[in-house]
């Protein structure tokens, strides 16, 4: 037993060996194939992170008047955090509001001046919200009114809710989301299938090319295990070897790119690669392994009759 | 050692034939050859004792058993017990002379150090141990029939089935590969060969059956080329 495996092994690494040539294009075109499966990986997460990063500008600010309490804002607070949609409330007190305006305005001499004028502090508090998904913030805009309606004149607490200016941008950034991510899972599900079948066609080829040495050794006597263990292994071989230059081949390209995207998406493409590898190393080599294992299995069958 | 029942294969749903009611009988230690012209069913019949071909009717033996019979994935087993020549070689061409001989011994499992004894003993009897190391495709006809029938009896078969082992080969290569096959049954090995060479028949004296139309047409103990 461990004598066959040993002699299997033995003639699955020879045999690649000798039949450089064969095996050389074979791993090019895979490789090319994996290649692809990789780069789609990282737009496709290039895509989800910034998308993310996008939907996490995304809030509903509710400015209160400037004589709320603060108790009263904090009774909302905690109604607002209690709804399953909310990701996150955020209160800014009227001096933290007062101190931000004075920092953005600094060169605005006149407003400066304007605010110095003034006795008391002009603005109100403000609460910043932010849903779980993008659907969610009508939700959340159509409460905050329910509230602002049960107000009475004599005691007003919500000056104002932002969400009608912002509605426009919300809605679409949620139909971009949700066509980004169909379309990039029907691509990278193409591109994979496309995948499959070169690969199936190239280790069809290869196994093509020993038809006859396999109707050979079945008429000396040779079992299907011992004949197909060197083809099987070779199928491994070309899907390790292609995974392994698939991955080398990006490494360079993200090289170049990750600082660009860092700078337009907010995320380094290259940073995901290295802190992730074992995982994409998993992916992209182990879709070539089990490629090559099942093409070799699946193209030698037809050979074996004899 | 091996029989002919009856035996019939047809083609084209019985419109065509390759040969039809054959019934033979080959003993052990025999020296046979088969002769005939092309399409006479010389080469169907050695397919069918190495299980290639399987008759349309009658059975095929070897020693008790019927050879059409054996389940697939038994077949390995009992083709170790034959050793096979075939006028095309049919060597593994990315396998030296010595790798060629020594794939037969380890797809019958036979231990690294028997293997390394066995096989230079082969290429010895073949006259080739200088081109162990050499591929087929540095090989000329004549070595490489002889690389393929030290393959054939390394596993010391009870039989030699050789399919115009000289069909490909000039005269002095077919000299040497009779010779070689004239030792092997010396040495106590049954041998069966097609053939269609009378010079080859002449010389060797031995058993000879005469196919026609699929027919056995002559079998003569000692016979001479007749067709």
């Amino acid at each position: 037993m461990i004598t066959g495996i040993r002699r299997v092994v033995k003639a699955g690494f020879v045999g690649f060996w000798r039949n450089a040539y064969v095996s050389l294009s074979s791993v090019f075109v895979i490789t090319v194939a994996l290649f692809v499966i990789g780069a789609t990986m990282m737009l496709d997460q290039l895509l989800v992170v910034s998308l993310k990063n996008l939907e996490s500008k995304v809030d509903i600010n509710v400015y209160f008047v400037t004589s709320a309490q603060e108790a009263d804002v904090f009774v909302l607070k905690n109604s607002l955090e209690a709804m399953p949609d909310v990701a996150s409330v955020n209160y800014v007190s009227k001096e933290e509001v007062l101190a931000q305006y004075r920092n953005r305005n600094q060169t605005d001499t006149v407003a400066m001046q304007a605010l110095d004028a003034l006795s008391e502090n002009p603005f109100g508090a403000t609460l910043i919200i932010q849903a779980k998904e993008t659907t969610q913030y009508e939700n959340i805009a159509r409460f905050l009114e329910d509230q602002q309606l049960k107000e009475t004149s004599q005691n007003p607490l919500i000056d104002r809710i932002n969400y009608n200016r912002t509605k426009d941008a919300i809605d679409r950034l949620t139909s971009i989301m949700g066509a980004v991510e169909r379309g990039s899972f029907i691509t990278l599900m193409v591109l994979i299938g496309a995948a499959i079948l070169i690969t199936f066609n190239t280790i069809r080829l290869a196994i093509y090319t020993a038809r006859e040495e396999i109707a050979v050794m079945r008429l000396v006597g040779a079992s299907n295990a011992f004949i197909r263990g060197p083809f099987l292994l070779q199928g491994i071989m070309y899907g390790f070897v292609a995974g392994t230059l698939a991955l080398l081949s990006i490494y360079p390209m993200l090289v170049w790119v990750g600082p660009k995207t860092a700078e337009f998406f907010e995320f380094n493409v290259y940073d995901y690669f290295i802190q992730d590898f074992a995982h994409i190393f998993l992916v992209i080599v182990g879709i070539g392994v089990v490629l090559g294992f099942v093409s070799s299995i699946l193209a030698i069958a037809r050979y074996l009759k004899v | 050692m091996i029989y002919f029942d009856n035996v019939s294969k047809l083609y084209n749903d019985g419109r065509s034939s390759a040969i039809m009611e054959v019934t033979f009988q080959i003993e052990p230690k025999e020296f046979v050859s088969i002769v005939g012209h092309s399409g006479a069913g010389k080469s169907t019949l050695l397919k069918m004792i190495i299980a290639e071909e399987r008759p349309t009717q009658g059975q095929v033996f070897f020693e008790s058993q019927d050879i059409h019979k054996i389940p697939y994935s038994k077949l390995p087993y009992y083709r170790r017990k034959i050793g096979t020549v075939f006028q095309d070689f049919k060597l593994l061409p990315n396998k030296t002379a010595y790798e060629n001989i020594a794939f037969a011994m380890e797809a019958n499992g036979r231990p690294d150090d028997e293997i390394a004894e066995n096989v230079p003993q082969a290429l010895e009897l073949v006259g080739l141990i200088d081109k162990a190391w050499n591929f087929p495709g540095e090989l000329s006809g004549g070595e490489k029939q002889r690389v393929a029938i030290a393959r054939a009896i390394v596993n010391q078969p009870d039989i030699i089935i050789a399919d115009e082992p000289t069909g490909n080969l000039d005269p002095v290569a077919t000299y040497e590969v009779v010779q070689i096959l004239k030792k092997i049954n010396d040495l106590g090995t049954t041998v069966v060969m097609t053939t269609h060479n009378k010079g080859v028949i002449d010389e060797l004296g031995r058993r000879v059956i005469t196919m026609d139309g699929g027919r056995v047409v002559r079998d003569d103990a000692s016979g001479k080329y007749v067709v």
